[in-house]
């Protein structure tokens, strides 16, 4: 298959950015809740590159709307949710918006829907929060995770309806706090959504993040990963399918702050139809302080179809030579005439082949996950999906 | 019982250089239980034959027929060919990422069969086919031909051959890059099955090598996309001897 890889020396060489883009290292990129903080939207921003205000929605602007879908919740016995305001202490203490739309949507959302797990919650417990909206006026959600010490929890935030929504989700974990969270991203189509996510990992946490995103005309997630404590281990997995048209971008971010923290990012997507375009941004950083560090990134993309475009760009900054080990690998490749060849002479039919291979290359991230329950219900919503695409 | 013609068969293939016309007139007609061997020098048309008979894209017939039991294949796709029992050893066997040879054999076999197999039985035939062939059963968990080593592709092709049970089978340079132990075990498989399963076996081959290990009843030599002789298997010892100049320099 026509696969390229581009693997660099790490700390020694730097990936190629786009002409006329300026090069800023991630340590450096401006923090704030204040929308004003951050200039009007320009493709000269690395944030930016490839998408224009244009296909945002509104949602760069001031005045967006509190959020008026539904959220509908099955929690574990234990788990309790309420709205908090602004001024509560966990507000802010995960992550701060670091692009302008996600700092709009921290300003507009007045109040946080917290969902706090006690330590009584073990084994992998589950809750699900379904977030539903039947609304295309530009809005706000913010959310608050709360895993407190020694908890151990599955958490699935599942996207549905028609939305416009600038979305910021902060997941606070305590010392020894186990949190797994899946977040699916299954809008229909026409919908505009850019979720920031920031994880703040206590002393010898295990935070276990899934990003499905499946459905939405324009979907941006920003997953970051922030280690406030020495032992963490963070494993952030994803995978994207884009349909014609369909623009898909995942930015994540691992910030190594603190020594002998772990981190493994693996995002696999698949491409299908005219103008289907995928972005994804691996930024890890391993600041100075952050010796011990252990850390892989790998992004892989199979093109089904002429005219779906994947642009992978990982980037490692690295502060300390005191490390266990950093890498990444970036590749994509294509799914082309004479594989389709191939298993069609074993007696596949050209839609089952096509399936068969996107399933498998999917289902690679999802066998990772390590919940069975859960394994099961993405295996069932990758087949939604081809069920769909192939229609 | 089955039958495979192929009557005054022309293929072109579109080039940079335009179309261009590569078999011109193919006659072969091969029944069950016969091994056809068709051998022939670079570039004489061999692996655009078995190509046809497989119904590659790339390959348009633009006069003849093919008839599988008096089917004409050549309004068949590709898939639908499979099912009505041909299969091709492809010469380069592609990479398929993400898709494990377990689940690939499964797949192949539920298709070719119109339903699944019955699990237990299925995964007997297939450690037993593979330890045929000299296989790891660790194999199976890889992905489909990634990262395989050459022998290996060809082990792969063959299994798949074994566990889906084609009426005619064409092995395309089969030979090519095995060294001799393994072409001997591959030779050995290919036996095997075909005197389980009287399939009908058409054998493309540059060298007599692999004629040592499987008997051809029939010996055709292929010169600028057509039949120029054949005979029987006297006709590959002569092959081996006297090579192709006297075909090409006629």
């Amino acid at each position: 298959m026509g696969e390229t890889t581009k693997t660099a020396q790490h700390g020694l060489s730097e990936h190629s950015h786009g002409f006329g883009v300026p090069i800023q290292t991630r340590s450096e990129r401006l923090k704030s809740q204040k929308l004003d903080d951050f200039d009007e939207i320009s493709t000269r921003e690395e944030q930016w590159r490839y998408i224009g205000a244009d296909r945002l929605g509104g949602l760069d602007q001031a005045d967006l709307e509190e959020f008026l879908g539904d959220i509908e919740t099955t929690l574990a016995e234990g788990v309790e949710t309420s709205w908090v305001d602004a001024d509560h202490k966990l507000f802010g203490s995960a992550g701060i918006p670091e692009d302008r739309v996600a700092a709009a949507g921290w300003e507009a959302a007045k109040a946080a829907y917290l969902v706090s797990i006690p330590v009584s919650v073990t084994d992998s417990a589950q809750s699900t929060l379904t977030i539903t909206s039947s609304s295309k006026d530009p809005a706000a959600l913010h959310i608050i995770v709360e895993a407190k010490r020694g908890s151990d929890s599955v958490v699935v935030i599942d996207h549905r309806g028609d939305a416009i929504l600038s979305e910021n989700i902060e997941f606070v974990l305590e010392d020894q706090a186990k949190l797994t969270v899946v977040s699916i991203q299954d809008w229909n189509h026409g919908s505009i959504h850019n979720g920031a996510q920031y994880a703040m990992l206590g002393k010898d946490s295990t935070f276990k993040h899934v990003m499905v995103t499946l459905g939405g005309s324009v979907v941006r997630m920003t997953p970051s990963a922030y280690f406030g404590a020495a032992g963490g281990d963070a494993a952030l997995y994803g995978l994207y399918f884009a349909d014609a048209g369909q623009y898909l971008e995942h930015r994540i971010f691992v910030d190594h702050a603190t020594p002998n923290c772990k981190s493994r990012v693996t995002y696999k997507g698949a491409l299908q139809g005219a103008k289907a375009h995928t972005v994804w941004v691996g930024d890890v950083l391993i600041r100075a302080a952050a010796e011990g560090t252990d850390t892989y990134e790998l992004n892989r993309n199979l093109l089904l179809t002429d005219g779906a475009r994947a642009d992978s760009v990982p980037n490692l900054e690295i502060e300390t030579g005191q490390i266990q080990g950093a890498g990444h690998a970036s590749a994509s490749g294509r799914f082309d005439d004479e594989q389709l060849f191939y298993l069609q002479a074993r007696g596949l039919p050209e839609l089952e082949a096509r399936r068969l291979v996107v399933r498998g290359f999917l289902m690679e991230v999802v066998q990772q996950i390590g919940v069975p329950e859960l394994e099961e219900r993405l295996a069932a919503s990758i087949e939604d999906e081809l069920e769909r695409s192939a229609s | 019982m089955a039958t495979l013609e192929i009557k005054n068969l022309h293929v072109s293939v579109e080039t940079d250089q335009g179309k261009i016309e590569i078999l011109r007139g193919v006659d072969l007609v091969i029944k069950s239980g016969e091994t056809h061997a068709v051998m022939g020098p670079n570039g004489s048309g061999k692996s655009t034959l078995a190509y046809s008979i497989a119904g590659h894209p790339k390959y348009e017939v633009t006069q003849g027929e093919i008839l599988l039991d008096g089917e004409n294949v050549l309004e068949m796709s590709v898939d639908e060919r499979a099912r009505a029992g041909l299969f091709l050893a492809m010469q380069y066997p592609v990479e398929i990422p993400g898709v494990s040879v377990s689940n690939f054999l499964r797949t192949a076999k539920t298709a070719v069969d119109g339903k699944a197999p019955a699990l237990r039985g299925w995964v007997a035939d297939v450690r037993q086919a593979m330890e045929s062939l000299k296989m790891d059963p660790a194999f199976t968990e890889r992905n489909v031909n990634e990262g395989f080593s050459g022998g290996e592709k060809k082990r792969h092709e063959i299994l798949q051959m074994e566990l889906l049970k084609p009426k005619m089978a064409v092995l395309d340079e089969t030979d090519s890059g095995l060294d001799v132990d393994a072409l001997r075990v591959v030779a050995e498989g290919v036996n095997r099955i075909k005197s389980e399963n009287q399939m009908g076996l058409l054998l493309i081959t540059h060298y007599t090598r692999i004629l040592n290990y499987i008997k051809p009843d029939f010996v055709h030599v292929f010169v600028a996309g057509k039949i120029a002789e054949q005979g029987g298997p006297e006709l590959a010892d002569r092959l081996e001897s006297e090579g192709y100049d006297r075909y090409v320099n006629a």
